[in-house]
């Protein structure tokens, strides 16, 4: 594989089935990712999306931003739409009524649809091992209804109902952690993946597609709209949330945790939380204790390095 | 060759949606659905069907998933009741919505609460709006016939809905009943392989399920609501061209003894099979008392129940569900469709036989007498619950 800080534009794949035309904001990751995360899965490719801003800025009627075939059914139930078309194509292959071809069938979600109102569904699926990718795109709040709290945001950051106040700092809990309860399914593949590192996203989308049965990805998205920030700072603050360890690259393939881009020397927190309106209430102390758990957790992480969990 | 044998309903439905061969069961256990779907998995297990059996996490999931089925092409079918049906709620207008000939047999059960695992029809009528084809069975044989029928008329292109067979939780889910069990090769003749309107083809990419901005959304409904309607001619020549198969007719609105009829009462699902016996009773006695029995729920027949109700002047209608604070849902659909007639009856309405409250032939004796006293010019009576212990 490339080194993951290594980006050449002409080494990418070039077939885009995310086009252009859709209505996303601007500086938004997280359809930068999704065009990556089509880019390698290719044309023989059927989406379920659940409900959310990834839905709602690409297929306003008439017009669409997929080439691919889609469906949106509703807001928590993607994991299981897709695992209804994956057994679909599966029977009707078996039974000769389609020729025999690969196809691959992926579900996907922002963290609201993943992480709260869809993870009975996700689980169902992951536990009934249907052969389809997952893919939670994780902008870590309910950015489509105006940036309401999830179970996947962070400490600290304001949200619209988690706001910053007198008696409050912000969200009060800690960031559910939803790689790790798929990783609990013991399906073959969970990663997490960022578009500040396209060659490591690229990487994963791949071996995601090889592995029989589930593939969970999820995929850091950052919001500038939602997290109230320059838009062009999208790239960079990807980068610094792996950087200081508050967004590690791993992945556990067949149940063995490897973390792809190793921070033995995590850059201090504020340089994440700084560019980002939602972290701006923030005092030192809280920054600090907020620093001290992230950086326990990647240590813990570290420490379960090459484990098979 | 049809065989008669003695069968319970639930295992009859099973069995020919074995003989339509389905491509994929996707279901959640809830009582008194489970042993259909029991039955359809041990056919799977057993390579008696060859299908996807997807055990669900949910009845949410177990409609969610067949989205995604028959969005790629199989013919699916799913079975439910009460809370399962509630809990699908959201994602049966969507199905039909995007036009996803699903096929779902409702084992009709009360709602909670409190919780109740017995017979009633408040959970279909809570489904009333969600755009499918809704039918009701009265015995095992119009339950398995209705299955194999609705798989046609939900895949007919014409039509492409989903369809709910609804029959009774128990009373007629658990019964054994001699029914004509038709073969696999006239079921194969009758039910053509399924060709979708639509399918997630990667050859052919589509857009299934877009955002309806204010500019489409109204359009897109009342597209739904035309073909829904306009299903009604589909529906009429599939179960002539049922009949002309299997021999057995069935129709929208049938009506028992209406003809010289001075009063009749309207039932839908199994109840109405004792109310032929009640009516036979009465007859004996000189009575001159019907019924008009109600099958087609969506989309309702409004013609046919003007003309089977004729010029009776009065109409008891029994509703298996209530509607807290407001009419009864079937007398209510019963009084719309009579109120711009010229020609209307007197309506009376009942309710009967919630959450399991068993309605022996002394209840319709009962409905019987106050349909004849209005007759006779008595006041018509408040909406009554038929059965109360008071």
């Amino acid at each position: 594989m490339e080194g993951p800080n290594v980006f050449a534009a002409r080494l990418f794949p070039q077939d885009n089935f995310f086009v252009s035309g859709h209505r996303a904001c601007q500086g938004c990751a997280e359809v930068l990712a999704v065009r990556m995360v089509h880019q390698v899965l290719g044309r023989n490719t059927i989406v379920a999306s659940a409900t959310g801003c990834m839905e709602i800025i690409s297929s306003s009627y008439p017009d669409t931003a997929w080439a691919i075939p889609w469906i949106h059914v509703a807001f928590e139930n993607s994991a299981a739409v897709a695992s209804g078309v994956e057994t679909g194509l599966d029977i009707l292959m078996k039974k000769g009524k389609i020729p025999r071809r690969r196809i691959q069938v992926v579900g996907m979600g922002g963290d609201g649809a993943t992480a709260d109102i869809g993870l009975q569904a996700l689980s169902g699926a992951l536990e009934r091992g249907h052969n389809m990718i997952y893919v939670c795109y994780d902008n870590e709040a309910y950015m489509n209804t105006g940036i309401q709290r999830s179970s996947s945001t962070p400490f600290g950051a304001a949200t619209t109902t988690s706001p910053a106040g007198k008696q409050s700092q912000g969200q009060s809990t800690w960031k559910k952690n939803i790689p790790m309860i798929a990783a609990a399914h013991n399906i073959p593949y969970v990663a997490t993946a960022s578009p500040s590192y396209p060659f490591d996203l690229v990487a994963k989308v791949k071996k995601a597609m090889k592995v029989k049965g589930p593939a969970y990805l999820h995929i850091f998205s950052c919001c500038p709209t939602g997290w109230r920030m320059k838009p062009e700072l999208a790239i960079a603050i990807g980068r610094l949330a792996v950087q200081t360890g508050s967004f590690p690259l791993y992945e556990i393939e067949n149940g063995k945790l490897e973390i792809n881009l190793p921070t033995p020397e995590l850059r201090p927190l504020k340089d994440y939380l700084k560019p980002q309106g939602r972290f701006r209430h923030l005092d030192d102390a809280t920054i600090a204790e907020i620093e001290l758990r992230v950086q326990a957790e990647y240590r813990k992480l570290e420490r379960r390095q090459g484990q098979v969990l | 060759m049809e065989k008669r044998i003695g069968l319970e309903a639930s295992i009859a439905v099973a069995e020919v949606v074995g003989l339509c061969d389905a491509d994929v069961i996707s279901a959640y256990p809830i009582t008194p659905q489970t042993h259909i779907v029991e039955h359809l998995s041990e056919m799977v297990a057993d390579g008696e069907l060859q299908a996807a059996f997807v055990p669900v996490e949910s009845e949410h999931s177990a409609m969610s998933v067949c989205c995604g089925t028959v969005a790629a092409g199989a013919r699916t079918f799913t079975a439910t009741s009460s809370q399962g049906l509630a809990l699908m709620h959201e994602i049966l207008f969507i199905v039909s919505a995007l036009r996803l000939p699903v096929v779902m047999a409702v084992a009709n059960r009360s709602l909670s609460g409190p919780i109740s695992i017995w017979n009633d029809h408040s959970d279909v009528m809570a489904e009333r709006d969600i755009g499918w084809v809704q039918i009701f069975a009265e015995n095992a044989q119009e339950a398995l016939d209705l299955t194999i029928w609705g798989f046609r008329l939900a895949e007919d292109q014409r039509v492409s809905l989903p369809v709910a067979v609804n029959f009774d939780g128990f009373i007629l889910t658990h019964t054994i009943e001699p029914v004509l069990m038709p073969d696999r090769e006239s079921v194969q003749a009758f039910l053509p392989a399924f060709e979708p309107l639509m399918r997630l083809d990667v050859d052919q990419p589509i857009t299934m399920g877009p955002v309806g901005i204010p500019d489409i959304y109204t359009e897109a409904k009342k597209a739904h609501q035309e073909v829904l309607t306009q299903s009604y001619g589909p529906i009429v020549e599939t179960l002539d061209a049922f009949a002309k198969s299997f021999g057995r007719q069935y129709l929208p609105v049938e009506t028992y003894c209406a003809d010289d009829a001075e009063v009749l009462l309207l039932t839908m699902g199994a109840l109405g099979e004792t109310a032929m016996t009640a009516v036979d009773q009465r007859r004996e006695k000189g009575d001159k008392i019907g019924l008009v029995r109600l099958r087609l729920w969506r989309p309702f027949p409004f013609d046919d129940l003007i003309r089977a109700v004729g010029k009776v002047p009065v109409l008891g209608v029994m509703d298996r569900a209530i509607s807290p604070g407001g009419p009864s849902p079937v007398a209510s659909e019963v009084k719309a469709t009579f109120y711009q007639q010229e020609q209307r009856p007197k309506v009376v309405e009942f309710t009967v036989g919630l959450g399991g409250r068993d309605t022996p032939l002394s209840d319709f004796d009962g409905m019987f007498d106050t349909l004849l006293a209005v007759h006779r010019g008595g006041e018509i009576p408040k909406p009554t619950i038929i059965g109360l212990r008071e």
